[in-house]
């Protein structure tokens, strides 16, 4: 059996306790929500810490706050599963309960949070390995070595930004708080994240996710698909998340296409976007701003799937979320590898 | 015609064949046939079953290995000192310690339980350590340092070809070449010369593992007298038992192995592995019983999977779809080690004519060694590859002949009781009432090749033995055998060497002896798999166990039977032949009231002859090859299987969903329905995940950086195979044909239907897009390149493109039955070919020390 290193593991009951401990612990000090993410990391040996602070007792973190046709927030600790069961999530965020629901399994949905899942290591398969097999590569920039075996020539990490939540919550335009001793600020979901494998949060150490904010959702209509091997527990090795609003003679006035495991951060298309405003969805225009996207993705080898293959499907996955949107029947994708 | 029902059972016309095994009455049976409980059933779901990893014991300590980091290297040494002085550790082993060589064939003798000089892949052992806890011992395995001097690796086939130096191993047919063999069943090229149209095809399978959902796990426990138990998860206790004692130079009467009920085995548990030698070594020093339980990449590590075979086949064709004659060249990448790899090879080979008539054929084959996990039996054991290739074969060979892909099988269905161009001598053939199954049930007469664009059905066939019919220590003994001890309380203890590994064995056991003695399934008491308790059974492998176990267990209940019979009818004053055993009961046939309990019986008998006990054993009638690998291929009898599958295919992409299989197999007889149909499915499982996705493929990194040569993905999560999402609703058709070699007419069931799966996704695929993909897994971006293909005017098809240029030098020629031959090669001299029949057992060198 893989087994877990020794730390020392808090519960505090309270968002102030879990401040007091993060700020007076002594070593490496991690935090932990539903520990999906995080323990088999440390079994694997990839993040280690003296301290680990759980949020799964603090009450004030958990929960979804607001109405349909207004602004929503959502606790970090709150579970995968209640996001995805949630009235007010199903009605004004269709595309995030899609995206959501589409996480990895059940019984991990039933541990999992939203913010761990916007806080997820970025992931690769040279790197998401046990500890003897990334000995017999021998370690990646990720772990402090001095090579990326996917791009050996490059100077960075393209560890692949994996949340599926991410690109979603980026084209609804959502933010997320974050609370630490010196303060407490707000941020896009879109700024939260930075195109580096290793450092691929803006947040700093000190920083608790304390909740997610949504805005309004009136109007606008909403998509997301996600590519994988199988119908569930697999990452996604491409999502397309595409939001719109259009006006009443069906013109689009507002557009985000936002793609994601396609980098280390997600991916906003802004040339799909300027394709799609000013224009009404007709097959034709959606064509043009799928394949506008072509440009912005360019996956790594470091996923499931072939590389070229996966890099042409990002215009079929957008193409399907458009025309899923505009009421167009969709491609004849094999439904078990999207929705 | 009506479509059968799903789950329906078929009976062809002819009134069954009487048997030596068993009635094979409908009427007469009571347990046999109908859908009861599994007799573990009860324990599996209340958690009371005990696999290996739930055993523990007084003092007991735990073990971790120290696996190389290299895949090829020379250690140059092993510095323990820090790990032995840290807390907790007991004991530390080294290949040392256990110098012996072993391999599960007798031919391939070239494991040790711990690395001696030489390290082969990444993940093969180097050190033990055990201590306190397993975090200690994990934490001392970290503390171990080992010094390695790099060797050039070899990650294929090809490379094992060009690479002469350095040698993975120092002994095998010609250079990295495990293996080689060349067999000539007839005139091969007058056949050709006969043909109206011949056919040429490049195929390829990749390699996949089990993946069990029980990781192995092993505890030895030192026991008074000098003596060791094991208790472990295997297939196979017996071939255990044999190595054990081997390898730790103790008597074999002071080794026991008790096989623990397997979560899942499907051929990966049928080596002994480094592991149970080294925890049984590790008890024995430290006098302390130890346990290890390996994590879900040393599995990976552990592997012993199918094979991955590039294939050449060419076929002649007359005008209406009869073969002619037939070549098929494989070239098997074998892994680091022998393992069963010298039968894998001929299985490669056997049993490509025992579906359809084919008077000529001749079959060349390789397996090379690699620096990667050894490969060996996986369900279906190296015959799932060459069928595949054969059934796309003959779809081609359909389509271009412009006959159905249905009628081109039934027209050339190799007629039962039949002796083939390879001398293996075939029985009951249920196989066209297989075919006929799945194509009234799928509409195919009315749907193939009339679906809309993007949806297709394509049909294969397939066959595989009901247990190997030699064993793999060449010898003339009973291959199973039971002993039955019946006591006063009317119970029946059977003993048997069998292991249940979640296929039902168990309940094939107790169903023969309930079904003769008339008692219930609760009436018998079992005792399996344990090599100190029970009569030796060679273990759960090749399909064999239903029937050889089965063969076995009437046999003991039958002359149970009979002594209880005399001393009831001497008692009740009736004529023996006219008792009835049933209902827990044994009466007189004429006047039912009169009888008594079966207990009753068995005191009456005890009384008679003093205590009961019985035996009965079975070994397999002779086959009559006598060619040298004529060895690889008998057995008492072959199931069949028919498959369509249908799927749905998006040309956009290259995606594909399966919508529907509809499988039919000739089982003789199904013992217990329910059991048979889950074997049926589950194969289905497996081999769609053989089609779609599952591989058991390495990384090579940068060779300028790096010598690395790993497993890709040795997680379940990477390591893609099917979730319940992906599988489609399947339709099982049982054909009930009893044949006389098995128990009540049964044959296997375990392997079989996973054959025609993997080739009907192939032809279906290409009748619903008109792409040929001649290789598994098929993903996605096969289809698209093979359409992008046919879009740019080439033929539309996605596989490999050649065939390495081999020196097989002369065959072996063996004469067909047809032409008179018997069964003996003609010019074993030339061909440099040892004289015999055995394949396994002798004829090359030995490994590193013998
Ligand atoms: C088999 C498997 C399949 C998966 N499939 C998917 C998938 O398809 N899509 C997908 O998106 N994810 C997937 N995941 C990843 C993961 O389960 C989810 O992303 C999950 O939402 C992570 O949440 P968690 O609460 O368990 O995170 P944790 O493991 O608790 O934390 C993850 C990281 O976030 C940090 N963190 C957590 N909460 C906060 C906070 N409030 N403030 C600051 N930092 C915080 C932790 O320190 C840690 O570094 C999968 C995981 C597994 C094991
Ligand atoms: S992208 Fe490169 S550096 Fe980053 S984890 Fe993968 S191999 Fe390592």
């Amino acid at each position: 059996m893989m087994r877990l290193p020794v730390f020392r593991l808090h519960q505090p009951e309270s968002l102030s306790d879990a401040m007091a401990l993060l700020a007076s612990s002594d070593g490496e000090t991690r935090l932990v929500a539903g520990g999906t993410d995080l323990w088999p990391n440390m079994k694997r040996r990839h993040q280690s810490a003296d301290v680990v602070v759980s949020l799964n007792r603090v009450a004030e973190l958990s929960g979804i706050r607001g109405e349909v046709g207004g602004e929503v927030r959502i606790g970090a600790t709150t579970t995968l599963a209640a996001v995805a069961a949630s009235p007010i999530v199903r009605a004004a965020y269709p595309a995030l309960a899609r995206a959501v629901e589409s996480i990895s399994s059940p019984a991990i949905r039933n541990m999992a949070t939203l913010g761990g899942n916007l806080c997820l290591d970025t992931r690769c398969t040279y790197y998401n390995q046990t500890e003897e097999w990334r000995t017999s590569i021998d370690f990646c920039l990720k772990e402090g070595g001095t090579i990326c075996w996917v791009a050996p020539q490059s100077p960075r990490c393209w560890a692949v930004s994996s949340s599926d939540a991410a690109p979603v919550l980026c084209a609804l335009g959502a933010r997320v708080r974050l609370l630490s001793p010196a303060g407490e600020r707000e941020v896009s979901v879109a700024d939260f994240y930075r195109d580096d494998g290793i450092d691929y949060l803006t947040k700093q150490p000190d920083e608790v996710l304390t909740e997610v904010v949504l805005p309004p959702s009136d109007g606008v209509q909403m998509s997301f698909w996600k590519l994988r091997r199988r119908g569930s527990i697999d990452f996604a090795v491409l999502t397309a998340a595409v939001a719109v609003r259009r006006d009443d003679d069906g013109v689009v006035s507002e557009a985000a296409v936002w793609l994601g495991a396609v980098a280390s951060a997600p991916v906003r298309s802004e040339a799909a976007e300027a394709v799609l405003v000013g224009n009404a969805l007709t097959p034709e225009v959606i064509t043009e701003a799928a394949t506008a996207t072509r440009k912005v993705a360019t996956p790594l080898d470091n996923t499931d799937f072939t590389l070229q293959w996966r890099s042409k499907m990002v215009v079929h996955y957008v193409e399907a979320a458009l025309r899923e949107v505009a009421g167009l029947e969709r491609e004849r994708l094999a439904p078990n590898h999207a929705m | 015609m009506t479509p059968p029902r799903p789950g329906q059972v078929i009976a062809p016309d002819q009134a069954p064949p009487d048997s030596a095994a068993g009635s094979t009455h409908e009427d007469d049976l009571r347990i046999v046939g109908t859908p009861f409980r599994r007799v573990d059933g009860w324990a599996k779901v209340t958690g009371q079953t005990r696999f290996a990893d739930d055993m523990t014991f007084p003092r007991m300590i735990h073990m971790r290995l120290v696996r190389s980091t290299l895949p090829h290297a020379f250690i140059q040494s092993i510095d323990t000192s820090k790990a032995e002085e840290m807390a907790g550790v007991v004991g530390v082993l080294t290949g040392k310690d256990m110098p012996e060589p072993f391999g599960i064939l007798p031919v391939s003798q070239d494991e040790h339980a711990l690395c001696l000089e030489k390290v082969r892949f990444v993940g093969d052992p180097v050190v033990a350590v055990a201590a306190l806890t397993e975090d200690q011992a994990a934490d001392a395995c970290s503390a171990v340092k080992i010094e390695y001097e790099p060797l050039t690796t070899i990650s294929s086939v090809d490379e094992a070809l060009e690479t002469h130096e350095p040698l993975i191993h120092d002994y095998g047919d010609e250079g990295n070449l495990h293996k080689k063999i060349s067999l000539q069943f007839g005139a091969v090229e007058d056949g050709f010369a006969e043909a109206d149209e011949i056919l040429e095809d490049v195929m390829f399978y990749e390699g996949s593992t089990h993946l069990p959902m029980e990781q192995h796990a092993a505890v030895a426990v030192p026991e008074g007298g000098g003596r060791i138990t094991l208790y472990t998860s295997t297939q196979t206790p017996h071939y255990v038992h044999k190595v054990l004692a081997q390898v730790l130079g103790m008597p074999a009467s002071r080794v026991r192995v008790i096989a623990c009920s397997v979560g899942g085995g499907f051929g990966g548990k049928s080596d002994i592995f480094n592991h149970e030698i080294a925890v049984a070594k590790m008890a024995l020093v430290t006098g302390r019983p130890v346990k290890i339980c390996l994590n879900r990449e040393e599995v990976f590590y552990c592997h012993r999977g199918r094979h991955p075979v590039l294939m050449h086949l060419r076929t002649g064709f007359t005008k209406d779809g009869a073969m002619v004659a037939q070549h098929l060249k494989t070239a098997l990448d074998g892994g680091a080690y022998g393992s069963y790899g010298v039968a894998s090879t001929y299985y490669t080979g056997a049993l490509q004519t025992v579906t359809y008539g084919l008077p000529r054929y001749r079959f060349d084959s390789i397996r090379a060694f690699t620096n990667k996990p050894p490969c060996g039996p996986k369900r279906g054991h190296a015959t799932v590859q060459p069928r595949f290739a054969l059934e796309v074969h003959l779809d081609k060979a359909a389509q271009r002949l412009g006959i159905d892909p249905a009628d081109l099988r039934l027209n050339n269905l190799l007629p039962p009781d039949s002796i083939t161009a390879n001398y293996l001598k075939v029985g009951s053939i249920g196989l066209g009432a297989c075919i006929q199954a799945v194509v009234d049930g799928s509409g195919w007469r009315e749907r193939f090749q009339s679906l809309p664009h993007g949806r297709g059905l394509g049909l294969a066939c397939g066959s595989y033995l009901t247990g190997a019919g030699l064993p793999i220590h060449w010898n003339h003994l009973p291959q199973s055998a039971v002993q039955l001890k019946l006591d006063r309380t009317g119970t029946v203890a059977a003993y048997c060497g069998e292991a249940e590994i979640g296929q039902g064995s168990d309940s094939v056991l107790a169903a023969c002896v309930a079904e003769v003695l008339g008692i219930g399934l609760d009436d018998v008491l079992l005792c399996v798999g344990d090599t100190g308790l029970t009569p030796v059974d060679l273990g759960s492998y090749s399909s064999r166990v239903t029937l050889m176990v089965g063969r076995a267990a009437i046999q003991a209940a039958e002359r149970a039977r009979d002594r209880l019979a005399e001393a009831v009818a001497e008692k009740l004053d009736v004529p023996a032949d006219r008792l009835v055993f049933a209902e827990s009961r044994v009466f007189d046939s004429g006047s039912p009231e009169n009888g008594m309990p079966f207990a009753e019986a068995v005191q009456q008998a005890e009384e008679k002859f003093g205590a009961l006990a019985t035996t009965g054993s079975y070994a397999p009638p002779r086959a009559p090859g006598r060619y040298r690998g004529s060895g690889v291929g008998p057995s008492p009898t072959y199931s069949y299987s028919a498959c369509v599958i249908e799927v749905e295919v998006d040309p956009e992409t290259g995606l594909y969903r399966v919508e529907h299989v509809w499988i039919a197999h000739d089982i003789g007889r199904a013992i217990n329905p329910v059991l048979t149909i889950g074997q049926v499915e589950g194969s289905v499982y497996m081999g769609l995940g053989e089609a779609m996705m599952e591989e058991q493929v390495f990384r090579r990194l940068p060779k300028s950086r790096s010598s690395a040569l790993v497993h890709k993905v040795p997680s379940m999560l990477e390591y893609k195979s099917p979730t319940f999402h992906e599988m489609p609703p399947v339709t099982t058709y049982l054909i009930e044909d009893p044949d006389p070699e098995g128990p009540f007419g049964a044959k296997e069931v375990g392997q079989g239907p996973l054959l025609p799966v993997i080739p009907a996704l192939a032809n279906a695929i290409f009748d619903a897009v008109g792409v040929r993909i001649d290789q598994v897994p098929i993903g996605p971006h096969m289809i698209r390149k093979a359409l992008e293909d046919k879009e740019a005017g080439g033929d539309g098809r996605y596989g490999p493109k050649s065939f390495p240029d081999i020196d097989f030098g002369v065959p072996l020629m063996v004469p067909t039955p047809d032409e008179g031959g018997d069964g003996r090669a003609t010019n074993t001299e030339e061909a440099g070919v040892r004289k015999g029949s055995g394949t396994m057992t002798d004829g090359v060198r030995k490994g590193s020390k013998p």
